[in-house]
């Protein structure tokens, strides 16, 4: 796009057009499928945290009508390659079912298959399984210790990762400042929970050798996953993306559950249905987030300039390592968050306790950092008495200084942070809202302001897997499109992978129209399956707008390219002079129409230009902007685009009662050139309901025996609309130089500050004594508790 | 066990076990597939249905119950195949939705609220939906949608009278 050209669809109030099937009833969803013959699943999960599986006893389910089949983990391991493990830990082997012994209590022990569900579930409930308890634990800092029991003893401890990176004179830095601070923080172990659970449909067809599979899926080279650990070849596995999936914000991942179901559709000869119950989803379905303690140590002079920070980071991974410790790679590419600090020493720390596996959550990794950073920048300010406010513009990155390299390697691209927070503030008229706190405290209410810059790395690539894992040499993550002119002249693009309501088929439409300058209405949007796709890796790390908008942008002007050949070669004129607008080619002599070219293209071989191949279609597969090279030294370039976001918000709560209740939110956003409003707007305002569930309501909390207490909608509690405020959302652009339009992501916007924001805001409201309350989700019984107690001390 | 289900004006006789949930009834007996399951212990409200005018969780009722009762599903709420009725269309106006799961429960919430309030405050929105879980939207565009809706009615009487039928 020009700079001088106005956009034509893109950034416009277009509708989203996915969102007619959903209204109507019409979507596709995996548990709306049925396959002839179809047979279901229902799991045997096991009752202790830890336990040697003796011996299973399925004779009285087999007996019953309509029970096919029963599979232990014996039986399945024999059959399947381990499940793939992100760090190299060879000895931290996971089948989907429970081999030899389980390692969290709900874990799948056994799978039994019926002609219906129902049946199913009732078959499991006879399945007699004989344990010995082994001893478990849940605690990450008792994981650390080398006497705890391992989870896996033949890796012989709990620690799956621990990694010191130094970048830059921390000591020095440490040595030459004013003063340092200490503090600790806790992210509880939440996740997204979609409504929809994971759901699979797996069909073997023994006369084309093709497993056919339908799935509720967001996974990166899911096919080759479930090829590889059947023992299959790669295109023997046909994932089917033209399923709609219910949500998903990361986690739906579905290799055990699609390994499991393969399986069993191939040993007998049916279709073979796995849809997890909420119980399993919560509790079984591998599928919570990351739990994480911060302890951070942070050296800055009396003016208010931080000049170093040691963080470390301990997360609980659950029972297997998975991909989970990877999420503690991920912000190492915002290590900074969107301020100048000079020097960063991070320890990463990964280990198992016997809790369920933990998966990819929005923003892998990143909003618990955030929190710990933003948690820092309050304390730090308070610590020196100046205004929290104040402090942060102090330290930003100042929009003259990018592209901005941070200390472990990354440069940030493009921000105007102070920008974005002067418009915050003055359409929050903060003066005004401080005024409101005072009012409501004069009320005797305790009410807060709460702030939390933060930034979006975005376009996602995967430069954590060789920095954690140098086995691993991974330095794309590409994702393809393909632009299709058909002999009538109509457009039909190709994505390829499952939509979880990010409107991918929206964002191409409007991307190729804005490029072929056509109306996108006219231009239809198919996703097929895996063997009909160009390679890609899935909307994960905010990816979307940036790699499938920039595949299919360059494989619609590869198009114009092929037109404007031939429509100068009918001209006998030379394509330099020649130029495409609005579907014609304009020659020096007049112009060449889009029917005439689509004739040619398809039909007139004698007219094509000499060495052109016929027809009027491209494909073009985009490497991630700046994913160049392998790390170095510890360092490397993360995603590329940075969307930065900030946002401010007012609570009150009763002291006594201690219910926060939201009175004002404004978010700032800048993601760069918008594709679509709506959905950007969806995004953030989605992300900042799952930040409200992490910051006050969502956990999976475990008791002592190792059970997991919260694991249904009675107990796991959500955002509902109302606990969820009214936002209001400030606008601002700042282009990518790296994209196409100047796109950055915008997928895991609010989510990635709402914690540190609706955080410091009760910080602010219990700040008359001096309370901290250092643990994510903040409970009421937390707030009402501490108040309660420093009254009694005062 | 016999049964007949009267839904979207038309009646389904189907067989279903005492345990049968109208949820599973629904999706499996009719094939109307519109009908999600989100939690299926009367949480979420994916699974929302209206009975004789009233929003309630298929999940909750069995289908035995339901025999004779008239029950609105989402495939019985735009006028004609592919085209869409006021309250879906406002749905999509706005982007209310991501996933679309919930959204066949946001709408028919949406339905028997305004069959009954044509003027309501976004607090009676906010009510309205509150049993009704959504994960990806915040709900923003959702009170978007049917303080749209509920407009759209207002000014269209001919449209109010279906809408309220
Ligand atoms: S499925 Fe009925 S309320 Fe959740
Ligand atoms: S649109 Fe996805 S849960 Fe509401």
């Amino acid at each position: 796009m020009n700079a001088d050209t106005k956009p034509r669809f893109l950034s416009t109030d277009r509708r989203v057009r996915e969102d007619k099937r959903f209204v109507a009833g019409s979507g596709r969803f995996v548990q709306d499928l049925d396959r002839p013959g179809m047979l279901h699943v229902a799991l045997v999960a096991a009752q202790h945290p830890a336990a040697k599986i003796v011996k299973i006893d399925a004779s009285e389910a087999l007996a019953m009508e309509g029970v096919h089949y029963v599979i232990d983990g014996a039986e399945l391991s024999a059959a399947v390659n381990p499940l793939m493990n992100g760090l190299d830990t060879p000895n931290v082997r996971r089948f989907p079912l429970a081999v030899g012994q389980n390692r969290y209590a709900g874990e799948w022990i056994a799978a039994v298959v019926a002609d219906t569900r129902a049946l199913a579930e009732d078959a499991a409930e006879r399945v007699k399984v004989e344990v010995e308890r082994l001893g478990f634990l849940t605690d990450a800092e008792k994981a650390l210790d080398p006497e705890s029991t391992p989870v896996h003893p033949e890796h012989g401890s709990n620690l799956l990762l621990d990694r010191t990176f130094d970048w830059g004179p921390v000591e020095d830095d440490f040595a030459r400042s004013d003063e340092t601070l200490k503090l600790r923080v806790t992210w509880g172990r939440n996740s997204t929970v979609p409504i929809e659970t994971f759901g699979v449909i797996c069909e073997w067809n023994p006369w084309d050798e093709v497993l056919d599979v339908w799935a509720s899926i967001q996974m990166p080279k899911y096919a080759d996953q479930i090829a590889r650990a059947l023992k299959l070849p790669g295109n023997a596995v046909r994932v089917h993306y033209d399923v709609d999936v219910g949500g998903s914000y990361g986690v739906k991942r579905g290799i055990k559950q699609t390994v499991l179901a393969g399986y069993l559709c191939r040993k007998l000869g049916r279709p073979v249905r796995l849809i997890e119950d909420r119980l399993e989803n919560m509790r079984s379905g591998d599928a919570h987030g990351p739990e994480r303690i911060f302890d951070i140590e942070v050296a800055f002079d009396r003016d208010g300039t931080v000049n170093a920070m040691k963080m470390r980071a301990l997360d609980n991974a659950g029972a297997y390592a998975g991909r989970a410790p990877f999420q503690l790679g991920k912000p190492i590419g915002a290590i900074v968050g969107p301020y100048r600090i000079n020097s960063v020493q991070y320890r990463a720390m990964s280990v198992t306790t016997n809790k369920a596996v933990q998966e990819a959550v929005r923003g892998f990794g990143q909003s618990p950092t955030n929190y710990a950073i933003e948690t820092m920048m309050d304390r730090v300010a308070a610590h020196l008495g100046m205004d929290r406010l104040e402090f942060r513009q102090k330290n930003l990155i100042r929009s003259e200084e990018f592209p901005y390299l941070i200390p472990s390697g990354s440069t940030y691209d493009s921000g105007d942070y102070h920008a974005v927070i002067d418009k915050v503030l003055a359409t929050a008229d903060y003066a005004e809202l401080q005024a409101e706190r005072d009012r409501l405290r004069a009320e005797g209410l305790c009410a807060g302001i709460g702030i939390a810059a933060c930034l979006e790395p975005s376009g996602g690539n995967s430069a954590f897997e060789p920095l954690l894992n140098e086995k691993n040499r991974t330095s794309t993550w590409m994702e393809g499109c393909r632009v299709n002119v058909d002999a009538l002249g109509e457009v039909t693009v190709a994505i390829h992978t499952t939509s979880s309501g990010q409107g991918h088929e929206t964002l191409a439409a409007t991307v190729v129209g804005e490029v072929l300058q056509m109306d996108p209405d006219r231009i239809r949007v198919v996703r097929p399956d895996s063997l009909s796709s160009l390679p890609g890796n899935s909307p994960v790390g905010s990816r979307m707008a940036i790699m499938l908008g920039g595949a299919a942008a360059n494989a619609a002007r590869e198009l114009i390219r092929q037109a404007v050949a031939i429509g100068a070669h009918l001209s006998r004129a030379d394509p330099a002079a020649c130029r495409y607008e609005d579907g014609t080619v304009v020659t020096p002599d007049g112009t060449v129409t889009w029917d005439e070219i689509v004739d040619v293209a398809h039909r007139r071989f004698h007219d094509l230009p000499p060495g052109t191949n016929p027809g009027l279609t491209a494909n073009f597969i985009q490497q991630v902007p700046t994913g160049t090279a392998l790390p170095k030294d510890g360092k490397v370039q993360m995603y590329p685009c940075y969307s930065f976001e900030f946002h401010l918000v007012l609570l009150a709560f009763d002291p006594v009662l201690a219910k926060p209740e939201i009175r004002r939110y404004v978010i700032g956003h800048d993601c760069g050139t918008v594709i679509n409003p709506h959905i950007v707007k969806g995004m953030t305002l989605g992300g900042i309901a799952h930040g409200l569930g992490a910051a006050l309501l969502e956990e999976f909390a475990y008791d002592g025996e190792g059970q997991l207490m919260t694991q249904s909608f009675l107990d796991y509690l959500m955002p509902s609309s109302h606990e969820m405020p009214e936002v209001e959302i400030v606008k601002h652009e700042t282009p990518s130089p790296l994209t196409e339009f100047g796109q950055k992501g915008s997928g895991e916007s609010g989510y990635l500050g709402a914690p540190a924001a609706i955080s410091g805001a009760i910080h602010d409201a219990v700040s008359q004594w001096g309370i901290h309350l250092n643990k994510l989700p903040i409970r009421m019984s937390a707030i009402s508790d501490a108040i309660a107690a420093a009254e009694e001390n005062a | 066990m016999k049964t007949d289900l009267t839904v979207n004006g038309r009646t389904y006789g189907i067989d279903v076990e005492p345990r049968t949930t109208l949820l599973d009834a629904l999706r499996d007996g009719c094939g109307l597939k519109g009908t999600h399951a989100g939690c299926e212990h009367g949480v979420c409200g994916a699974c929302t249905v209206i009975v004789d005018g009233e929003a309630v969780r298929s999940c909750l009722m069995l289908a035995v119950q339901s025999d004779g009762l008239d029950i609105t599903t989402i495939e019985g709420v735009a006028p004609e195949r592919g085209e869409l009725d006021v309250i879906q269309d406002s749905f999509c106006e706005t982007h209310g939705m991501q996933c679309g799961y919930c959204t066949p429960g946001m709408v028919l919430a949406a339905k028997a609220l305004l069959g009954v309030n044509r003027e309501p405050t976004d607090e009676e929105i906010r009510d309205a939906i509150s049993g009704n879980i959504c994960r990806c939207t915040g709900y923003g565009q959702i009170v978007e949608a049917i303080r749209l809706a509920a407009k759209r009615l207002r000014e269209s009487n001919a449209l109010a009278m279906e809408a309220g039928e």
